[in-house]
């Protein structure tokens, strides 16, 4: 092959790129929190529900995890246009990241909130804990320490999710570089480039995760 | 706007967005099983080439960890973009077809050998070791103990993965590629409503990926023992 | 000449000292019975025995020969010459009990299957599991399951036969299903190395005792010996402590 890499043209882009990275956080970080509030409502209809609101979870989970979070981001971006609602690129990718995340997040924090033993609670009980306390000591901290790991894997797939955010012209790191490349057509060092940041983006989220879990919830995770 | 949709229904299942769509599915169906397929054989031999032991071995091992975490830290969209132009830097003939195919393979390996890794590390070391006492070489070790033992482990998370790699295929359509969601774009930009066009799409992916969800329950349900036979 | 005759090993984990300077021989049909508190090195002399985990120092001699523990053809030829039992059975998980007993004679032996099957079906009839034959392990209770591994562990015809802490894992009932196997291959003159926590038994079939502490051989005699009469102040107070429960 007779392609002259120029990473200089490309490097001279980092600081752009970097800035960019902070938007790939930020899309991550609205999604995953965002989810997580879904993921709690839907996990608690879904474990403590009645029938109806129990059916309304489980189909909103099976409709969500079995179709794809673009063309869930498509419907929202195209389709509510027609509803005479107009939504920005950035939102609608929220949106749609948002409603991704809760679905897999319902699924683990129900798995979560499974894994509370009753006699856990009994021995709560027999402490003479309120219903608060109980809740606050017992069963928050179990079942943040089950699901820690899944949640931070979760986070690390969030934040390469948010590269869809490219497609709708968000300013992301992908979508930056595809603009930057347009201009100055070298692609593959660009995308070598952004490969990299976005390993060491998820790296660095990874250790950091690792070390929250450790100390919060003495979670040994791994972080390979 | 809800005039317009019914309006729009019998103008859009017509004979030629039938068959766009049918062979548009058919490309995704495609891609999906060609990746699953490359990614669970060279995912195994990957798996495999990691269970070497010896400093000979030390850079094969190297490079199948570095391969494994590497390609699941980049997003797909990226890695995508890199084959492209690097495939259009070498041939630049190649089909985008193959282009994303190549993709499509490169991430399920990294991903699958993870899936494949775990379940070989969920085999009790006892269970080697007395194989080992026994003269079991490795790769009887692997044939008679490891790999019976592992598969009931691997196979719920394999078809979780599987279910998921149907969707990860919707962002070839930005290369390109005449899928499922292209063939969105495609209708929508003749015209036809998002809200019709990405519906039908969602409920064709649906359609692809529910099934196999359900068998992969199924999986993890009769598996839940610890035997299998 | 010694069976197997073990010279000043010595065996450590990074700083920790797991074997210090062990010596001990066995002679043919011997029952050699390892005591001592946990911890001591017992379980990991039998582990270097068997080629699990590499000895620092010291050699091992079976019939006069060195076995040089670095060499993997050596240690082929040592698997081959004993075998051993361990505390969690490890029966392999996926196969039947026939299969279990079976499969190295069959696979790594290259002996002929009918042949070996006629005997392990003898074996498993020696072991009280002659209806077992095509049981799972997890259909098992923990006794019948350590006699398959006693039973898989004859099959390979070993000359002689470890036993690590075999009974350790049972609940109280099964024990003495298993020790009955154990009594049975001692009368056949089975050489064996034998650590258990046992006393009474370990009294009754150990033809020689041998106390380890802190991976050293404290004492060494006959059960009488060791048990009634120790000489060291460590063998007084382990047995006296044994003893009184």
């Amino acid at each position: 092959m007779n392609y002259t890499f120029q990473f200089g043209v490309a490097l001279a882009q980092l600081p752009v790129l970097l800035s960019a990275a902070l938007v790939t956080l930020e899309l991550a970080f609205l999604a995953f929190w965002g989810g997580a509030l879904i993921g709690v409502a839907g996990a608690t209809a879904k474990t403590y529900g009645g029938p109806a609101l129990r059916r309304l979870a489980s189909a909103y989970v099976v409709f969500f995890t079995n179709t794809p979070a673009l063309l869930q981001i498509y419907f929202i971006y195209y389709g509510l246009p027609e509803f005479g609602v107009l939504i920005p690129a950035f939102i609608a990718v929220v949106l749609g990241l948002m409603l991704n995340a809760g679905a897999y997040l319902t699924e683990i924090m129900r798995a979560g909130f499974i894994s509370v033993r009753r006699q856990e609670v009994e021995a709560a009980e027999t402490l003479g804990m309120s219903l608060f306390q109980m809740v606050r000591y017992v069963i928050v901290p179990h079942i943040a320490k089950t699901i820690y790991p899944s949640l931070a894997n979760f986070f690390i797939l969030l934040v390469l999710g948010s590269s869809m955010g490219a497609i709708f012209s968000v300013n992301e790191l992908t979508g930056t570089a595809i603009d930057i490349s347009t201009e100055n057509y070298r692609w593959l060092e660009m995308f070598l480039l952004v490969g990299v940041i976005y390993i060491a983006l998820t790296f660095i989220a990874s250790v950091s995760l690792a070390l929250i879990g450790r100390f919060a919830f003495r979670v040994k995770a791994k972080v390979f | 706007m809800l005039d317009r949709l019914i309006n729009e229904i019998p103008r859009f299942f017509q004979y030629y967005t039938i068959l766009l769509l049918w062979q548009a599915m058919a490309t995704t169906l495609g891609m999906a099983v060609i990746g699953c397929t490359m990614g669970f054989a060279f995912g195994f031999v990957l798996v495999c080439l990691r269970q070497l032991t010896g400093w000979v071995f030390l850079p094969v091992r190297i490079v199948t960890i570095v391969y494994v975490d590497l390609f699941r830290r980049v997003p797909f969209l990226v890695i995508l973009y890199l084959v492209l132009f690097f495939i259009q830097a070498v041939n630049p003939n190649a089909s985008l077809l193959s282009i994303a195919v190549i993709g499509i393979c490169i991430l399920s390996i990294a991903y699958t050998a993870e899936i494949i890794r775990a379940g070989f590390e969920s085999v009790p070391r006892q269970q080697i070791e007395a194989a080992t006492v026994m003269n079991f070489n490795r790769l009887q070790i692997l044939r008679s103990v490891i790999i019976p033992q592992a598969w009931p482990v691997i196979l719920p998370p394999a078809f979780a993965y599987m279910v998921g790699f149907i969707k990860d295929t919707a962002l070839v359509s930005q290369i390109g590629v005449l899928e499922l969601t292209s063939a969105g774009k495609i209708l929508n930009n003749r015209g036809f409503s998002a809200l019709l066009v990405f519906g039908t799409i969602l409920v064709l992916y649906f359609v692809l990926s529910y099934p196999l969800s359900r068998l992969g329950a199924f999986a993890e349900a009769r598996l839940a023992p610890p035997r299998n036979r | 000449m010694h069976h197997l005759e073990i010279a000043s090993l010595g065996c450590r984990y990074g700083k920790l000292e797991v074997l210090r300077n062990v010596s001990l021989t066995v002679a043919k049909g011997e029952v050699v019975s390892l005591i001592g508190p946990s911890g001591s090195g017992k379980s990991t002399l039998l582990r270097v025995l068997m080629g699990l985990t590499p000895p620092t120092r010291g050699e091992v001699k079976i019939d006069g020969e060195t076995i040089d523990y670095g060499s993997s053809r050596c240690v082929r030829t040592v698997r081959e010459r004993m075998a051993i039992v361990f505390q969690q059975y490890n029966l392999f998980q996926n196969m039947d009990v026939l299969r279990n007993v079976t499969i190295a004679p069959v696979k790594i032996k290259r002996r002929p299957r009918p042949e070996v099957e006629a005997d392990a079906k003898r074996i498993l009839a020696k072991v009280g599991l002659s209806d077992k034959h095509h049981a799972y392990p997890d259909e098992l209770s923990g006794g019948q399951q350590q006699r398959v591994a006693i039973a898989r562990a004859l099959a390979l015809k070993p000359e002689i036969l470890l036993l690590d802490e075999v009974t350790s894992a049972l609940d109280p009932e099964l024990v003495n299903e298993v020790l009955d196997t154990i009594r049975g291959l001692a009368a056949d003159g089975m050489t064996m190395l034998i650590v258990s926590h046992e006393m009474a038994f370990v009294r009754e079939v150990a033809s020689r005792v041998v106390m380890m502490d802190n991976g050293q051989v404290i004492e060494e005699g006959s059960p009488r010996q060791i048990f009634d009469a120790p000489t060291s102040e460590r063998c007084r107070e382990f047995v006296g402590k044994i003893l009184r429960h």
